[in-house]
């Protein structure tokens, strides 16, 4: 499909990307959280960009960071200090974990951007003054923006900003709709590519995109699929061999509980409530990153419901080494999976990863296990 | 008892034998809790203890648990044993060991008595966060979180409104868990007994600005449990304050707490609980003597936010900006004060693999503080618990690399 091609383009070349956006439309904020509100930053005049480790070699995060932080987090700080985010105006930390909140400080210490802010939203969702104080951060982050972009964002930018992020979002959910009903309507490849770009292009492009992809995959019938069915859960999975290896083993990923897939564009802000109570509401009340907390055992209910829709025959889970936040939930999660009697696999991944061939035999060995 | 044994009894703290009873009541206390009809809380290092204390909850502290598993070593097979549980090596060693203890009944004590209810500050850390929600499905007892959002760079007032209107809930939760009204006349007392207990430790951490120090790091390691367990009573309050007259004493008649104190150093970071011995030995043997450290002025660090009349207001504040909440540019200037204050020749990091928020952060306060007062800095890699990421050769030859430096800068000087 060759509407794709400008996705692949995008994550091949984010700092392409990155250029001509900036030339066209202005500046752009980074983050590396799900938790950023996109909709503030791109309501303000910004362009909104999620941040990824470029997988170079680490030289000078070293001098930062020492060998036992996640190899995101060290690669993004290996990019920014190697000059190859040069392109941003400025970076937004959302308080995720303790290797982001760490990054934040040195960030901030050792960069020269034009803007840095962190919204520290709170870890606990699940109460009525944590939602108080998300929707105060929010606001401060509100005049934060303004006052970087010299002008003040009214209800209408926000409102409109809302509207076109619900219409990615309900896009997205509809690809993944079809890919969980018909397997074989989209290569996995193509969906990480999607994904991937959805994040970092050109919203108003991006938004008209994938009303074209929804189209065309609409009207594709696709050959009836008896492979499979895979959810794959984790942190961010920037693995896009993984996709390819859990195909070519004969599986496929019907569902994701990522940090760069559902867990990012599930659900739908409510467009007839104030746009910064909206916020709130989304925020607080969306699929749950480990590294907050909403009940105790809200993450392993999520999945197995997610499971029980998809009718999947397997969990892969792909972690990042080094992230505590998942790393503690898996022991339970899987112990979720097992009571009901859903195979899985822990995969814990390194950007900085060298080879797949042990990756490919597991992933074949599971898939064939399954 | 000859001469040598004479005087290496004079240089033993005498009020050592006195905390360890404490303790040892205070564990059988909490051990017996049920049959006493009393409820027992876990709570982590860092979080708001006075109104347990007030309600007469026995606050229980699995990382000062982890602590003692660590020194009795005991870490290294309560660690694998989490990994079998598929908690990954990379995880807190404080939890890990915490997390198999509940399954195998391990550690010194045989395990720490179950809990009634969990209360979880996460001022600390994230890790705090996964590790209690474990054990809250584990026990399946409630879990209060209080959630004090990292200061990277100010103490606001949405934080400050936030964190004020938790401590609120907190209350609520203790009066649900316990089925007892909220006593704020004992509250107010309880708050008063912390400020004193705190006020007094850090009288305590203060007296090794003498030359020669009269404890050492080692020491304060040890005597931080009290004010850990204990805050917010008399027995506290009573014993930092003997304890604090003992070191006076020392003071006086002119007793140190090593030999030959040459060189004064700065520690940063949890203690490495299984080689404590070998480590104080090993600067002693350079004549030097670790006179201050990062972490167990921790507990006492947040007293100017403290109004010790109005203690439950001024908790938000007090529980939020500690030394682990705030920036890195902050902690460096912490670390910096206690440079001048404790007059140190030489500054000792560990980078501890089980604590992500004190050791990310690290490396750029070890530039700060080589840039703004020169002196020699080593960052030791270890673990506060598990052994495993710990190397005895390569942790001696840097120290003596580094003592090395520290006798030339004197030598020039």
């Amino acid at each position: 499909m060759k509407e794709i091609n400008p996705f692949h383009a995008a994550i091949n070349d984010p700092g392409g990307l990155a250029a001509g956006i900036k030339k066209r439309s202005g500046k752009i904020l980074g983050y590396m959280c799900s938790y950023a509100p996109e909709e503030l930053i791109h309501a303000a005049g910004f362009h909104p960009m999620r941040l990824f480790s470029s997988k170079s070699d680490i030289c000078l995060a070293q001098n930062h960071l020492q060998a036992y932080c996640c190899s995101l987090v060290r690669g993004v700080l290996e990019d920014s200090l190697a000059g190859r985010l040069d392109y941003l105006e400025g970076m937004v930390f959302p308080h995720t974990c303790d290797s982001i909140q760490r990054l934040s400080d040195i960030w901030r210490l050792n960069t020269k951007f034009n803007f840095f802010a962190d919204v520290v939203m709170p870890t606990k969702l699940n109460t009525k003054s944590a939602r108080t104080y998300m929707t105060d951060v929010l606001k401060k982050f509100k005049t934060d923006l303004e006052k970087a972009a010299e002008h003040s964002i009214t209800q209408n930018d926000l409102q409109n900003s809302i509207s076109l992020f619900n219409r990615i979002r309900r896009d997205l959910s509809r690809i993944y709709e079809l890919k969980s009903q018909f397997p074989s309507i989209i290569k996995g490849t193509d969906l990480f590519a999607i994904i991937k770009g959805s994040m970092i292009m050109d919203r108003e492009e991006l938004a008209q995109r994938l009303e074209t992809i929804v189209l065309l995959l609409e009207k594709k019938d696709p050959p009836p699929y008896s492979g499979k069915r895979i959810i794959l859960a984790g942190s961010i999975c920037d693995m896009q061999d993984i996709y390819k290896l859990i195909e070519a083993s004969g599986g496929s990923v019907v569902a994701d509980d990522l940090c760069t897939g559902n867990r990012w564009f599930e659900g739908s802000m409510p467009e007839n409530i104030d746009p910064i109570e909206a916020l709130t509401a989304r925020y607080a009340d969306r699929a749950i990153c480990p590294a907050k907390h909403s009940g105790n055992t809200t993450r392993g209910e999520n999945l197995l419901a997610l499971a029980d829709t998809h009718k999947v025959d397997g969990v892969i889970f792909a972690t990042l080494k080094f992230c505590d936040p998942h790393a503690f939930d898996y022991p339970y999660m899987k112990e979720f999976l097992e009571k009901s009697s859903i195979k899985n696999l822990h995969l814990e991944l390194d950007d900085q990863q060298q080879g797949l061939g042990q990756l490919s035999t597991r992933l074949e060995t599971f898939i064939h296990m399954i | 008892m000859t001469d040598t044994d004479k005087k290496k009894d004079k240089r033993k703290i005498r009020a050592a034998k006195k905390m360890r009873e404490i303790m040892t009541t205070y564990y059988l206390d909490a051990m017996t809790a049920r049959e006493n009809n009393k409820k027992v809380a876990w709570i982590t290092s860092g979080g708001p203890v006075e109104p347990l204390i007030a309600m007469d909850i026995i606050p229980v502290y699995p990382e000062n648990h982890g602590a003692m598993i660590g020194a009795s070593k005991m870490g290294e097979e309560l660690c694998i044993k989490a990994e079998e549980m598929g908690y990954s090596q990379d995880l807190c060693s404080y939890a890990r060991t915490d997390i198999a203890c509940c399954k195998v009944n391990g550690g010194p004590m045989g395990g720490l008595p179950q809990p009634d209810m969990l209360i979880c500050c996460n001022n600390i850390c994230g890790t705090v966060l996964k590790w209690y929600e474990v054990q809250a499905r584990h026990f399946n007892v409630p879990l209060f979180i209080l959630d004090t959002p990292i200061c990277h760079t100010d103490y606001s007032r949405e934080v400050e409104s936030y964190v004020r209107r938790q401590m609120d809930e907190y209350i609520i939760f203790l009066e649900t868990a316990v089925d007892k009204k909220f006593d704020h006349d004992k509250m107010a007392e309880v708050g008063r007994l912390a400020f004193q207990g705190q006020k007094l430790w850090q009288k305590v951490l203060k007296t090794t600005t003498h030359k020669p120090s009269p404890m050492s790091a080692f020491d304060a390691f040890f005597f931080l449990a009290l004010i850990v367990t204990l805050r917010g009573t008399q027995i506290a309050v009573d014993f930092y304050e003997e304890l604090s007259l003992e070191m006076e004493e020392r003071i006086q008649t002119d007793i140190s707490i090593i030999p030959h104190e040459k060189y004064r150093l700065l520690w940063d970071n949890l203690p490495v609980w299984y080689q404590l011995k070998w480590l104080s030995q090993k600067f002693s043997d350079h004549n030097a003597c670790l006179v201050a450290d990062t972490y167990t002025s921790a507990w006492c660090s947040a007293l100017k936010y403290i109004d010790e009349n109005n203690f439950l207001d001024s908790m938000a504040q007090a529980y939020t900006r500690i030394h682990l909440n705030i920036g890195v540019d902050q902690m460096a200037d912490q670390v910096l004060d206690m440079i001048r204050t404790y007059d140190v020749d030489g500054f000792v990091m560990h980078s501890n693999r089980s604590c992500k928020p004190y050791s990310f952060g690290q490396m750029d306060i070890m530039n700060i503080v080589r840039k703004k007062t020169g002196i020699p800095v080593v960052m030791l890699e270890a673990d506060m618990v598990d052994p495993r990421s710990f190397s005895l050769s390569q942790t001696d030859t840097r120290i003596d690399a580094f003592m090395e430096i520290i006798k030339q800068k004197e030598w020039v000087r």
